[in-house]
């Protein structure tokens, strides 16, 4: 097991969840913002969860070719459904006393979200990012189905000619980093929380 | 100066504010009252358009809110709400900041109203200017919103149930120091409540709304004396009560004391002293078998004897007063006053010794009766 495979798979998650944390954001924004397109995000990003991975890979496969954007692109629509409902939740539940102080105080819209409504929605939102990030490791495996590398290659090549420790180590691999990243943004998660 | 006209607020098809009239001057504080749901809340939200009224249009100094952008309209109106609503990611001096902020005040002059306001109520910038709201109390975190309000230098604030979620004695305080600072400032305040004692308390006028309907407008005194409508009068059925009707039930019985020490005729003077300091009086009820009434006897008259070989009988003062049980408070109150009697002892009709009533006793009583329970601050 090369440690290229480890990195190139640290790789795949990382873009792919700054990218999920960025468009998840926006969106769940947007869905709490904008009645009228809120139940067509929330259903999309629903959807799209549904879709098998493997399946969704081959598509973007078409347009992006194989590639680790091809991977990316993947993790990032199977993983923003908790961003997106986080903090579209998180948004919504902002003490109602709060919004209304906000918005009597003469803030507008954008200044209510910026200022008020986000921040106090981030802990929520966090979370959903450490869903996804935890997702995201394990959607990451299918990637070397479409030419993205990571730790699936190595898996891959270790089911092909039957090399049962390498690919013990792999896995184990797979779940030391889920771990690690899971209980470490659980820690800053407490942290937020506490506040 | 603040003007409704004709001013309608419908939700579907209910009507909850009906055709509102009226003018608010300048430096007034102008309490709406009446029942949940009576429109006076929904009435408050149109001033500063937090609610969109229907039909109608308030005048803010001869300038219609409605031709004013909202925001900008509710940056020079000062607001306050039930919930307080401190933004709890900000600390006290940015929450009290929001407006100046936003008014793009100078840094140095955000810095000296923070300053002024935490000093204002007695609140030392050091300690409290860096803390989070819930680092703080309900109470402190209202005047806190309060200041909020005031930070930008608006003419007008709106209160819309500032002190209902606080504790009775809190509310009190804050009551207190709002209308010193009203009285410091000369803001025109508006502030809903549903509570008639906090609106009597406050209020320059009061504007009794019910139904969406504006019943009257009043001074407390005008309206406490004129109720205008039925509801009114059943709304404060508390004080009008107490001023009208409950005093001229009160009886003797109602208003006495029955902590008295009763001695018999023949009670040797050392034995009515070791009672008296049982007691811990200095002064006792002499009375026969019957406990009939027969005089009073106080520490000093025994002590003046010199010589403590007499008996209750000699040694007494015949001159007190008695009134009858059933008799009215009113009656006793005007003897108290009028002679130089300092207590009246209350006897029964079939003629026995049943209490005493003095000038501190019945004021005690009447002012629980006018004013509620006093016994805490008693």
């Amino acid at each position: 097991m090369a440690m290229r495979f480890v990195v190139q798979h640290l790789y795949l998650v990382c873009m792919a969840c700054l990218f999920t944390a960025f468009f998840g954001l926006i969106l769940g924004a947007v869905a709490y913002m904008f009645k009228w397109i809120r139940s067509f995000i929330l259903g999309v990003v629903d959807v799209l969860q549904t879709i098998p991975v493997l399946a969704l890979l081959g598509v973007i496969m078409l347009f992006f070719g194989a590639s680790s954007t091809t991977v990316i692109i993947g993790i990032v629509l199977y993983s923003l459904l908790p961003v997106v409902r986080n903090t579209y939740t998180g948004l919504e539940t902002v003490d109602p006393g709060v919004k209304e102080a906000a918005q009597g105080m003469g803030m507008n819209r954008w200044q209510r979200l910026f200022k008020i409504e986000l921040p106090l929605a981030f802990p929520m939102v966090f979370t959903g990012i450490r869903i996804a990030v935890v997702t995201s490791i394990g959607i990451a495996v299918f990637g070397a189905v479409v030419g993205g590398g990571g730790l699936g290659s190595t898996i891959n090549r270790a089911i092909l000619i039957q090399d049962m420790d390498t690919l013990m180590k792999a896995t184990l691999m797979l779940m030391a980093m889920a771990m690690v990243f899971d209980f470490g943004m659980s820690i800053i998660e407490k942290r937020l929380q506490a506040r | 100066m603040i003007t409704y006209k004709n001013v309608c607020k419908k939700y579907d098809d209910v009507t909850v504010v009906k055709n509102l009239n009226l003018t608010v001057h300048d430096g007034e504080f102008v309490v709406f009252v009446g029942p949940s749901g009576c429109g006076k809340t929904t009435s408050l939200k149109m001033i500063n358009r937090l609610i969109e009224m229907d039909e109608g249009t308030i005048y803010i100094d001869d300038q219609d809110v409605n031709k004013i952008d909202g925001d900008q309209l509710r940056r020079g109106i000062g607001y306050v709400i039930q919930q307080i609503g401190l933004f709890p990611n900000l600390t006290i001096k940015e929450n009290i900041l929001v407006v100046p902020r936003l008014l793009k005040w100078s840094e140095e002059k955000c810095e000296a109203r923070v300053h002024e306001l935490l000093e204002l109520v007695g609140m030392p910038y050091e300690e409290n200017a860096h803390k989070y709201p819930k680092e703080m109390s309900g109470g402190q975190q209202q005047r806190i919103g309060v200041l909020r309000a005031l930070a930008g230098e608006p003419p007008i604030i709106l209160m819309d149930e500032p002190f209902g979620a606080l504790d009775p004695v809190t509310r009190e305080n804050l009551q207190d120091e709002l209308k010193i600072l009203q009285k410091k400032l000369h803001k025109t305040i508006i502030f809903v409540t549903h509570d008639m004692d906090e609106a009597i308390k406050m209020a320059d006028r009061i504007a009794f709304m019910y139904d969406g309907k504006l019943l009257q407008v009043a001074s407390p005194e005008d309206m406490l004396r004129n109720p205008a409508d039925p509801i009114i009068k059943s709304f404060m059925s508390k004080h009008v009560s107490t001023l009208e009707n409950q005093s001229l039930d009160l009886k003797c019985k109602d208003v006495m004391s029955t902590d008295i020490l009763l001695i018999t005729e023949q009670k040797k003077a050392m034995e009515i002293m070791s009672l008296m300091k049982q007691k811990e009086m200095n002064w006792a009820i002499v009375v026969d078998e019957e406990k009939t009434f027969k005089g009073t006897i106080s520490l000093q008259n025994i002590k003046k004897q010199g010589e403590l070989t007499g008996v209750a009988q000699d040694l007494m003062d015949t001159k007190a007063e008695t009134i009858l049980l059933t008799a009215d408070a009113k009656e006793a109150f005007n003897r108290l006053m009028k002679s130089r009697a300092k207590f009246l002892v209350v006897v029964s009709e079939n003629g026995k010794t049943v209490g005493i009533i003095t000038k501190s006793i019945i004021t005690e009583k009447l002012a629980n009766v006018v004013w509620g329970d006093l016994d805490w601050v008693l």
